[in-house]
């Protein structure tokens, strides 16, 4: 009877200058296991799965693998050891093809010329095994987020992984494609595959494992069987203390209220049948949408449905084709510059490649959008000490943790970034925020502080447009929700009026959207 | 091998990283003058003593520090915000075009119209030459995305051909009998002399004092910030409101601008006609110098000092021991190289994996 | 009319392929480079280096292939040292090649200058011959650089295309980590296909040297490497294309040179001719630059670890 323990971590520990991401954490897992990595973004899930599949190396601790020593640092070594990692963001090259991109590494790099069609029977084969639909010869661009999640798979399964890393699997899905992730999974551990699964999210993790094990602030805290877990007792050890959410219940009431009284006077923000030209392949086809003052309005919807661009078209980066838009009853300004000055607050999905400049200073970057007008600048001279003590009022208002204000803005830890963006975009007091995944990769704290002020905002009158793929966000936070599929909006509800099940069934198209 | 940030990005290790540069091409200088069987201490005192070992050679350092600090100042202002302007030998020759254009023609005595307005109208000819030639490559990258590095290189090769070509013809000096020069620009356009019978003239002085002002624009300017916003994130520039294309455009207009103006200087000031030889590389060497000077404006002056220190030092060494005067360009190229990988290692330090 | 005439003669063909050999080296050798996600702009420093060497080593006695190796091989000691400056150090690639380009020329100037200090005419050595022993017409008036040249294209494309090593190389230029979570290293990757590219710009050198003209002379490249960077745009990166463009390039080249010689040089000024490859390139790019395919990880430094 072989050794059921398939993968030992002993005393993994990994350092980045001054930050332990992983603190001497020992970790098995068994044969036909499903190990659920719980943890909030930053407790160092990814790391040490990274440091497993050989992206990192440990500065501390081993690694077994079915009995033999794992050589660090080397992806090379852990895919011939027998462990395939799904990346959160994928790896594909999206100008090739599916075989492309799973044949590569496959064979002798010396060999004259690559067996094709050998290649393509045995993938076909394997996807038929384990339930997965796959065209070998499309090219990655083409595919659904949902699709290149499968490439991402069979990629492990072709080199012949028997441990499987999933890192946020769920992050990219509906719930239905979740479903269907959730059966293969089944499927592999049948066939005798181990299976790690890094999550955050409470409910997954109690349907999906069998044994769960908890990371806080690099630290392994606590690991237990799933059987008996309940979701509150894992937030706490996630979280190390009790966390309250902002009442998103006081603003319903407030909310409803409000929005009753909003529906009749005209809307801040009021897109009719807008369509545009194709941005990156999506287009926005036909949407209609009315946010109304203190209101929050929330797009739900999957990755890459054209949320971006209907982010883009209220940032003033993309024009209408036909339709109006219209802002406060005048048309919707069409440059950011001009959304500024008019009102409109934007906080982008990329913090760090769009919402921020990196190598400017922090003051500078509270200052990005109105660094033209006085009292920042006058006669087109900068007056730094102006824009200073703004930043400096912003820091403190919005709870910015910083060492410098004059240091680089690329210092910043993502959540305190974040921060000051929003602190930037609310001290203008703006009539319409556009907020596009605001709470990606933060910290409960952050999220908890990110959706107070949000909430604020609204409560002084701000009209809200979330734009978020976390469902929970989604509902925490939503009046109306309104779901995004393949460019087209579908009416928006409100919150009250969404399953969970019509609200999947509409981000995967199943719902009539006008 | 893996490059790791340091944790703490010390003032000193961006310091020293000339240093060390200017040891590693002292280094690798010294090796090639020995593979050529050249006495090493006496091919770097000439070095040093032909570039800044007496008032001549002050004045001769100087007198070539002038359109450096221009191109340097012109490739600065332009990779500063990441528009690689490597189109500065154009942009020179056709600033001096402009300017012999206005201030040359017509049998050598200029238009007539006073010097006090003749003289501005060609510094300001030069200036709009190398800005237009510059716009080109700057609008084909804005309106349709083709890399400024092959097209403001490629017009390098086409402005010296448009020089050759007027030369040939409508600008041709009727008194050079047969050798391509230009018309003589009117002596009383000419820039004045700091001292007699040496070359150094005020185009020295109006460089440096350009470099301050550009330093000035750099640090206390809305578009001096623009500029640098646009280099250093054109998607988040552009996110918050920054106007991207349009900043673009005024710097290629700026950077050309003052290109054309290192070669209204050198017509004006040192050769008072156009050559096809007139300058040795200028362009490609205001490059290395801003990198050296890391785009830094004062910085500039500085470099252009040193590098044209080790170009006029090469030449008096060559007429002397006959090591090629091509020694000056390999240090150049080194001190480039090394420049470039010391400052790296300032921010980032070097693993075995 | 004349144009006919020029085009049906063999000599305008013999011209075409001669003018065409070292951009086909040329412009192959930055697509493998650009293929891998490094922009090479120490391409016209990298054959000045190529015919140099190559000539030095025939001058000094070796054979005419050797010398090509010898200049294979000094264009690819740049390339290494170029692949150690983007790849490994991750330093501007524009920077780095321009660099380059300074450190090649004025080594090989230095170079040729302490070694032939007082010449008037350069000292001259035996070239390839014509293969005319070859039946074919045009290829007959050619020296076997330029059948290597002819070969190189579709040698190239059958490895991008169709070898799992050419798949790597295609990977690396299109998503770095890709390659990595496959296990293979991109640095090595990437400094191999520089390298590889940075051989065939000497050799496209060497062609300057010993087959076209029999001598090294400064200006010998004038701005042919430059010229091939645009080539590369212009094939899409495509072996087959690059292989078409350069020769279309080379047609046009080869016309304007016996159309200057046909209007007499009285009509319109000789630099107007030369100025025309420099000018085709620049309207190449432009129209080719909406629609490109660019390697999506070209220009972008990899860090290992940072994803």
């Amino acid at each position: 009877m072989s050794n059921p323990t398939v993968l030992k971590l002993h005393a993994i520990t990994k350092r980045f200058g001054s930050l332990v991401a992983n603190n001497a954490i020992s970790l098995t897992l068994q044969r036909g296991e499903v190990l659920a990595l719980l943890g909030e973004n930053g407790a160092g899930k990814s790391t040490l799965m990274s440091i497993l599949f050989g992206h990192y190396l440990a500065d501390a601790g081993n690694i077994e693998v079915f009995g033999a020593s794992l050589p660090l640092g080397r992806p090379r070594a852990a895919l011939a050891a027998g462990i395939g990692m799904v990346h959160q963001h994928f790896t594909l090259a999206e100008n090739l093809t599916v075989l492309d991109n799973i044949l590569l590494g496959s064979e002798s790099m010396w060999a004259l010329s690559s067996k094709r069609r050998a290649a393509k029977a045995k993938l076909l084969e394997l996807a038929n095994r384990f339930g997965l639909v796959v065209r070998p010869e499309a090219r990655i661009g083409s595919l659904s987020v949902g699709e290149k999640q499968r490439v991402e798979i069979l990629k492990a399964l072709y080199r012949g992984a028997r441990i499987l890393i999933l890192d946020e699997p769920t992050a990219v899905l509906t719930p239905q494609e979740s479903e269907e992730l959730f059966a293969t999974l089944r499927h592999m551990v049948n066939d005798g595959l181990s299976i790690i699964f890094i999550s955050h999210r409470l409910d997954e993790v109690l349907r999906v494992s069998d044994r769960i094990a908890v990371l806080r602030r690099g630290e392994l805290v606590a690991q237990l069987p799933v059987l008996g877990a309940n979701k509150a007792q894992l937030a706490e050890l996630m979280v190390g203390r009790k966390v309250v959410m902002p009442s998103a219940r006081a603003h319903m009431d407030t909310g409803s209220k409000l929005s009753v009284a909003g529906t009749q006077k005209s809307p801040v923000l009021n897109l009719n049948a807008v369509h545009t030209a194709p941005q990156h392949g999506l287009a926005l086809r036909g949407v209609s949408l009315q946010v109304a003052a203190s209101e929050i309005v929330a797009i739900a919807g999957v990755s890459g449905n054209g949320q971006n661009v209907l982010a883009d078209l209220l940032s003033g980066l993309v024009a209408t084709e036909s339709g109006t838009a219209r802002f406060n009853g005048e048309p919707l300004p069409t440059t950011p510059g001009r959304m500024v000055r008019s009102g409109i607050g934007r906080v982008p999905e990329d913090r760090h490649a769009v919402g921020t400049i990196g190598d400017l200073t922090v003051w500078e970057n509270a200052t990005l959008e109105t660094y033209r007008s006085p009292p920042f600048a006058k006669y087109g001279l900068r007056r730094p000490r102006q824009a200073i003590l703004h930043a400096e009022k912003i820091v403190r208002e919005f709870d910015v943790r910083l060492t410098d204000i004059r240091a680089a803005a690329h210092t910043l830890s993502g959540g305190n970034m974040q921060k000051l963006i929003l602190g930037r975009v609310l001290s203008n007091a703006p009539r319409l925020i556009v907020v596009n995944q605001p709470t990606w990769g933060l910290d409960i704290g952050a999220v908890a502080y990110v959706h107070q002020r949000l909430l604020e905002a609204c409560a002084t009158g701000a009209a809200i447009l979330l734009i978020s793929e976390d469902l929970e966000e989604v509902f925490a936070l939503a009046d109306r929700i309104a779901v995004m599929h393949a460019g087209r909006l579908s009416h928006a509800r409100p919150a009250c009026e969404w399953s969970l099940t019509s609200i999947g069934l509409a981000m995967a198209g199943g719902e009539p959207c006008n | 091998m893996q490059l790791i940030p340091h944790a703490q990005p010390s003032r000193w290790r961006m310091v020293l990283a000339p240093l060390w540069a200017l040891m590693a091409t002292l280094l690798l200088s010294v090796v090639l003058i020995w593979w050529i069987n050249a006495p090493i201490l006496r091919a770097f005192s000439l070095l040093l003593v032909g570039g800044f070992g007496s008032l001549f050679a002050w004045s001769e350092t100087l007198t070539r520090a002038t359109p450096l600090i221009m191109t340097g100042l012109a490739a600065a202002i332009a990779f500063r915000a990441k528009l690689y302007n490597i189109g500065a030998e154009g942009q020179l020759y056709l600033g001096a075009l402009a300017a012999v254009a206005i201030g040359g023609m017509h049998g050598g005595a200029g238009w007539p119209l006073p010097v006090w307005l003749s003289f501005p109208m060609m510094m300001l000819a030069a200036a709009l030459a190398g800005a237009l030639l510059l716009l080109i490559p700057a609008l084909l990258k804005t309106r349709f995305g083709v890399d400024e590095v092959v097209t403001t290189l490629l017009l390098n090769f086409i402005a010296l051909l448009l020089v050759s070509m007027l030369l040939d013809g409508p600008m041709k000096d009727p008194l050079s009998m047969g050798w391509p020069q230009s018309v003589v620009l009117n002596p009383d356009l000419e820039l004045s002399r700091f001292f007699e019978k040496m070359r150094i003239h005020t185009g020295l002085a109006m460089a440096v004092l350009l470099a301050l002002l550009i330093g000035f624009v750099n640090r206390w300017t809305v578009f001096g910030f623009e500029m640098r916003a646009v280099g250093a994130n054109p998607e988040a520039a552009r996110f918050a409101g920054i106007p991207v294309e349009r900043v673009m455009l005024k710097t290629a207009l700026l950077s050309g601008a003052v290109a054309g103006l290192a070669g209204a200087f050198e017509v004006a000031g040192r050769t008072s006609y156009i050559t096809l030889d007139m300058s040795p590389g200028y362009g490609y060497t205001g490059i290395v110098i801003a990198m050296l000077a890391a785009l830094n404006p004062v910085g500039v002056v500085f470099a252009a000092i040193f590098i044209a220190g080790v170009l006029v030092g090469a030449d008096s060494m060559s007429r002397a021991i006959g090591v090629p005067t091509y020694l000056a360009d390999v240090i150049v190229a080194i001190s480039l190289v090394s420049m470039l990988i010391s400052v790296m290692l300032a921010e980032y330090k070097l693993l075995w994996k | 009319m004349e144009l006919l005439g020029i085009l049906s003669g063999e000599v305008f063909w013999i011209a075409v392929l001669h003018i065409g050999t070292p951009l086909i080296f040329g412009t192959l050798g930055v697509l493998l480079c650009e293929r891998s996600g490094v922009l090479n702009l120490g391409i016209e420093g990298i054959m000045v280096v190529g015919a140099f060497a190559g000539w030095f080593a025939v001058y000094q006695g070796a054979g005419l292939w050797l010398g090509v190796a010898v200049a294979a091989l000094a264009g690819a000691a740049f390339g290494l040292l170029h692949a150690f400056l983007t790849v490994w150090l991750a330093l501007s690639q524009h920077v780095a090649g321009l660099g380059i380009t300074l450190l090649a020329t004025s080594l090989s100037y230095f170079a040729y200058r302490s070694g032939f200090p007082t010449v008037s005419m350069p000292p001259t050595i035996q070239p390839f011959a014509e293969m005319s022993w070859l039946g074919i017409p045009v290829l007959r008036g050619q020296t076997p650089l330029t059948l290597l040249a002819l070969m190189l294209a579709p040698v190239i494309a059958y490895a991008l295309y169709r070898t799992p090593l050419g798949l790597a190389v295609r990977m690396a230029g299109e998503n770095p980590a890709a390659v990595e979570a496959q296990g293979l290293s991109v640095h090595g990757i990437r400094t191999g296909a520089v390298v590889a590219g940075s051989a065939l710009m000497g050799v496209a050198g060497a062609f300057l040297t010993l087959s076209a003209f029999n001598a090294f002379f400064f200006n010998i490249v004038n701005g042919r490497g430059w010229i091939c960077v645009a080539l590369v745009v212009f094939a899409s990166w495509r072996p087959g294309k690059a292989l078409a463009g350069a020769l279309l390039f080379a047609i046009f080249e080869a016309l304007q040179l016996r159309l200057q010689l046909l209007s007499g040089g009285t009509l319109l000024p000789y630099q107007l001719f030369l100025m025309l490859p420099y000018v085709l390139s620049i309207i190449a790019l432009v129209m080719v630059a909406r629609g490109a395919a660019y390697p999506q990880a070209l220009m972008k430094p990899y860090r290992k670890g940072e994803r």
